[in-house]
């Protein structure tokens, strides 16, 4: 029995020695850290995804109260969570621009053909180093859901060949777009009715042969907008949302329909 | 007396350098070598940890677990002590000498793990040195650390502003350095008073 207490009685007593020792230090060297920080980081998703920018919730919630970071930077807590830091800070919440990803392709496996049998890694990053993928167009989504992998919200799947984003679930962290080797993912303002849905940088000829569904760079769109918010440049079309008014005249003069409205957004607002 | 401190120097600097022949401490090493300020702050703080954790862990040693026989907790109790050791260093730096705290990030907390902390606590044990060489032979180990990283964040630095075929650039060279570091001090060995 004897062995077995005092080597207990010791390591415990080492152990409750040094807990007094560190609990008295700390006291003599606190550091006086600002309160709410600690209060914003409650508050935050504590996903620490580094959609803001930082290297975590932690990091945002210093940079929010020593750099004046902006509020609203969480886009994964959206307006909830700007409102309550903006509590804390004293300010007032300006709405936070919601945004999703947005999948710049609609090369399914119909409307572009393969051009050779993948049998390789299941993965859209290995696949993109094989002569830019199996399919024809060398921008298109390769559909592997390299993206869905890292979607912590489940928000993207893959169908028929194309990845497609729930936008119920997007917090719009962006963290498909860095993965994606095609680039086809973009943030846009959730918004946004008006939507491009292609990103191939061929010239009109290759584009219209490698991809039934590709924008052409024909600029019919651009000569219809009135408010000079779609453009075309390296032979895509991409649309300036801090300009355009979701009009749809572009979606209507497309010859390829590449461009598209969607109309299930007005009941969401 | 002096002599036997000479050769505990000269061994713990030169020819069984921690880092370099004993191969601890490496974490730290490869870490925190990438500027000179930061690596000579990291070999302040590593010093005074394993000068203080020698000090410590011999008294423990010493009055307690020899004395009742447990000379197989001294793992367990040396770390403890460095574990405190090191969370009081952490409160010191961050109080004291933020900038430093924001140099060392992560790397302070993770003295703690240094091997080389708890290799000299359990060598002092090995090579039965008294209260005062085991202070010494603590310091002088933890300078020969800092030695090592110093020079090798001088190199790195070095390195930076020089082409270096891009595959081994960052942390294949700084490897390749270290490699070569180490069989420059192999040619210490042998060297003895």
């Amino acid at each position: 029995m004897k062995e077995i207490i005092i080597p207990v009685l010791i390591v415990g007593g080492l152990g409750l020695l040094f807990g007094l020792l560190l609990a008295f230090a700390s006291y003599i060297f606190a550091v006086k850290q600002d309160d709410r920080v600690e209060k914003i980081s409650k508050v935050l998703p504590g996903a620490n995804c580094g959609a803001c920018g930082y290297a975590g919730c932690a990091a945002y919630a210093a940079a929010v109260v020593e750099n004046g970071a902006p509020v609203n930077a969480c886009s994964v807590g959206k307006a909830a969570v700007a409102e309550k830091v903006a509590d804390i800070m004293g300010v007032k919440a300006e709405a936070a621009a919601e945004r999703v990803a947005h999948v710049k392709c609609r090369g399914t496996c119909e409307n572009t053909t393969a051009k050779y049998d993948y049998v390789g890694v299941q993965d859209c990053t290995a696949l993109s180093k094989l002569a830019g993928g199996q399919k024809h167009c060398r921008n298109a989504c390769l559909g592997f859901g390299t993206c869905t992998t890292v979607c912590a919200f489940d928000a993207i799947s893959v169908h028929d060949g194309v990845a497609s984003v729930n936008e119920e679930l997007c917090t719009g962290c962006g963290a498909c777009m860095g993965v994606c080797p095609h680039h086809v993912i973009e943030l846009i303002p959730k918004s946004a009715k008006v939507r491009v849905n292609c990103s191939n940088i061929e010239k009109g000829q290759s584009a219209n042969r490698h991809c039934k569904a590709s924008c052409i760079g024909c600029r019919m769109c651009e000569k219809v907008c009135e408010s000079d918010a779609i453009h075309v440049s390296d032979n895509v079309a991409s649309i300036d949302y801090s300009k355009c008014t979701f009009c749809g005249k572009c979606s209507e003069k497309c010859p390829k329909k590449v461009i598209s409205i969607k109309d299930n957004l007005s009941s969401d607002e | 007396m002096i002599k036997e401190i000479i050769s505990i120097l000269i061994a713990a600097l030169l020819t069984e350098n921690f880092v370099m022949v004993k191969f601890y401490g490496i974490c730290p090493f490869l870490g925190v070598s990438k500027k000179v300020e930061t690596a000579v702050g990291m070999g302040m703080a590593v010093t005074f940890v394993m000068a203080i954790a020698s000090m410590f862990t011999w008294l423990v040693n010493h009055f307690l677990l020899e004395r009742f026989g447990l000379e197989y907790l001294q793992t367990i109790a040396f770390i403890l002590i460095i574990a405190g050791l090191v969370q009081f260093v952490e409160m010191f730096v961050k109080k004291s000498l933020p900038a430093l705290y924001n140099a060392l990030g992560i790397y302070l907390p993770l003295i703690t793990t240094n091997c080389a902390v708890l290799g000299v606590t359990l060598l002092n044990v090995q090579n039965g040195y008294g209260f005062i060489m085991s202070f010494l032979y603590g310091t002088f180990a933890a300078l020969g650390f800092t030695l090592a990283i110093v020079l090798m964040a001088g190199i790195r630095e070095f390195l930076d502003e020089n082409s270096v075929v891009r595959s081994f650039r960052g942390f294949p060279i700084a490897l390749i350095t270290a490699g070569l570091m180490a069989v420059a001090f192999m040619g210490f060995s042998g060297f003895s008073i």
